[in-house]
């Protein structure tokens, strides 16, 4: 029987889950409406990785991201209206409107950037384990990846070298089942957990949609790398509800049952609230006051960066050299 | 005007190094000076590469500090810029120049542009050293200066010294800049000799060096050219042409200035590069000339660079290639011939 402060623990778990939903489905909003430029690749779905990832690290521990990176930045700790700022190219932005959707960056929270190179920031996360191993810290890094990063060189290079120099670093491969506009069995060839298994990573098969498997995960993984034990894979098998970036809308490479089932049967959110109320850990009534309290929080944080100025012209070279 | 620290010490009892072991003592001084700084690459650590440029630096540091690397350059490029975000100053060795190709993405999309993407929170203060140049017989595959590849990415800084001196001097201050540094030795120099003082010394990127004072012609030479340059200018003395040779240093940052100056009080100039020639760094050296000197110009600027083909094998085949002396001395003469 869960105590007090797992209590605790799973409803903050939950209000970030959702803090990622409903930040989402404002981004979402936004860029139907034409107020936002550009792309934007959303998450919704695939909320319990984060979480359940983010929950295992400490704040000085790193995480590096990818284009649909909005989740991860929340979960390692930014904050929702610099986030709105960087999305609509406001000066308050994380990247000072320099970085957008794809790039948000937050040294202050341990995240090393998002980054729209498929399997791009593989490399700087594995650089970051080795240099906290360099420093003789404890720190682990976290790298998120979608499972489109199986197809590329860069990943096996750093795999290898993690393994061979038992590197802090956890490469969290977020299965959603579309590699873009593809289904990932036409693009990946066998099974994924063999690859890192490969290099004698271990590996950990997670249900993605279940945080508290992801948490229980990670926290192993997490123990293993700060031990000085080495690397870890976690392979979780999520689903992103939406299309591979906001402008896809019909999706014909999928059907909407399958959509509707994963919605139904497997939305994150609703496992845990489901598990909480049905272990008598929490009302239903919890759930809709924290989903005001966050909607609340939220419009707050977009008032702001609708508000938030424009860069000065001066920007646009500024920053190019350090 | 070259800066104060970048004149070699004139003194006739200054001890003379060769190239790699000026290299060499840049790493180990500003490893024995700072503990974030770190080697990784290939080969680097025992055999010291192929080329020796790195030889005892193990036996000093410890296999932690100088890291052998699987052959994954795109790897150890990205993992030395992670670590450079985080706060180490990594030194990245790829082999042969040609390899950058492979780390080319986290070369150009990601140390170039974190810094930039992050709205300056993050730095990147990493050296990729690499080599440049044809002439070893080594054909197309290892033969190739692609400079201009990275001179052409913002965000980047990119060195090519041409002297024993200015490799120690350059290498140090890269090292200690807080942007990735592209740093190119021309593996055909590693044996030259040079003065080199004891004591420490750097130089700041951006200065170009005026090898040699003249008044009749300017070349502009980086790199290999330097020495090439450097003796046509000798050749045409004895004609009676008084030669100027200017050396960039660094490609980017690059002092415009100097090279401009050099051209207005000429009114000539030859620009000189192992690089391709189309669309390579004689297009950007010879375009700065025009832009700025163009009125005090006597002759359009002419520029020498590699052929536009892959560099061959045969010995007799790829001397074609990159400019040699007899060649630059012929069109130094036209171009002072022309009025």
């Amino acid at each position: 029987m869960p105590g007090f402060t797992e209590v605790g623990l799973w409803l903050q778990v939950y209000r970030e889950m959702l803090a990622i939903r409903l930040f989402e489905e404002r981004v979402h909003d936004l860029y139907r409406r034409g107020k936002m430029p550009g792309l934007a690749h959303l998450y919704i779905g695939q909320e319990a990785v984060a979480v359940g990832v983010c929950r295992a690290l400490r704040p000085d521990d790193y995480i590096t991201s990818t284009h649909r990176g909005h989740g991860h930045c929340l979960a390692k700790g930014a904050a929702p209206d610099r986030m709105f700022a960087e999305l609509l190219g406001k000066a308050p932005g994380y990247c000072r409107g320099k970085g957008g959707s794809m790039h948000i960056a937050d040294p202050d929270s341990g995240n090393l950037g998002a980054n729209a190179i498929v399997a791009g920031s593989t490399g700087i996360a594995t650089g970051a384990a080795l240099a906290a191993k360099m420093r003789g810290s404890d720190q682990v890094a976290v790298c998120f990846f979608g499972e489109g990063a199986l197809g590329q060189g860069i990943l096996y290079e750093v795999m290898n070298m993690a393994a061979l120099w038992r590197l802090p670093v956890i490469y969290v491969c977020e299965n959603n089942l579309y590699t873009e506009y593809t289904h990932y069995t036409e693009t990946t060839a066998g099974e994924p957990a063999a690859r890192p298994a490969a290099f004698g990573i271990p590996v950990q098969e997670v249900d993605g949609q279940d945080v508290r498997a992801v948490y229980a995960a990670a926290t192993a993984a997490v123990q293993r790398a700060r031990a000085g034990e080495g690397p870890g894979f976690l392979l979780c098998h999520t689903y992103r509800y939406l299309g591979h970036h906001v402008g896809d809308v019909d999706r014909s490479y999928r059907s909407r049952e399958e959509e509707e089932r994963w919605r139904r049967e497997r939305d994150p959110l609703q496992l845990l609230s489901s598990w909480l109320t049905a272990q008598g850990l929490a009302e239903r009534s919890v759930f809709e006051r924290m989903e005001e309290e966050v909607r609340r929080e939220l419009e707050g944080a977009l008032a702001f960066a609708l508000d938030a100025p424009y860069p000065e012209a001066e920007e646009v070279a500024r920053h190019v050299y350090a | 005007m070259p800066s104060a620290a970048a004149i070699p010490p004139a003194s006739s009892a200054a001890r003379e190094i060769t190239f790699a072991q000026a290299v060499r003592e840049a790493l180990a001084e500003e490893m024995r000076r700072d503990p974030r700084v770190f080697i990784i690459g290939e080969d680097v650590a025992e055999a010291g590469t192929p080329f020796k440029v790195l030889s005892g630096l193990v036996q000093e540091f410890g296999p932690q500090r100088v890291i052998d690397s699987p052959i994954s350059e795109a790897g150890i490029t990205g993992i030395a810029t992670g670590a450079a975000v985080v706060g180490m100053r990594p030194v990245v060795d790829i082999m042969f120049g040609d390899f950058i190709t492979l780390a080319m993405d986290q070369i150009a999309n990601q140390a170039a542009k974190v810094h930039y993407m992050s709205g300056g929170k993050l730095r990147v203060p990493l050296v990729v050293r690499t080599t440049l140049g044809a002439t070893r017989r080594s054909a197309a595959q290892h033969s190739q200066s692609l400079h201009a590849w990275v001179s052409h990415i913002p965000g980047l800084k990119v060195a090519l010294p041409s002297t024993p001196y200015d490799a120690k001097g350059l290498l140090k201050s890269a090292i200690r800049d807080d942007n990735p540094v592209i740093f190119f030795e021309d593996k055909m120099m590693y044996t030259l000799r040079g003065p080199v003082p004891e004591e420490e010394y750097t130089i700041p990127l951006g200065v170009a060096d005026v090898k040699r004072p003249g008044t009749d012609l300017t070349m502009v030479a980086t790199s290999s050219m330097v020495q090439v340059a450097l003796a046509a200018a000798e050749a045409l003395a004895a004609e009676g042409i008084s030669v100027e040779v200017v050396d960039p240093r660094t490609t980017v940052p690059l002092d415009r200035e100097t090279l401009v100056a050099s051209a207005r009080k000429t009114g000539r100039a030859l620009v000189l590069d192992e690089g391709y020639e189309q669309y390579g760094v004689t297009a950007e050296l010879a375009a700065v000339i025009a832009e700025g000197a163009f009125y005090h110009l006597e002759a359009p600027v002419r520029r020498m660079g590699a052929m536009h083909v892959p560099i061959p094998f045969s010995p007799v085949l790829e001397d074609l290639t990159v400019p040699t002396v007899e060649r630059v001395v012929a069109v130094a003469r036209e171009l002072v011939a022309a009025t």
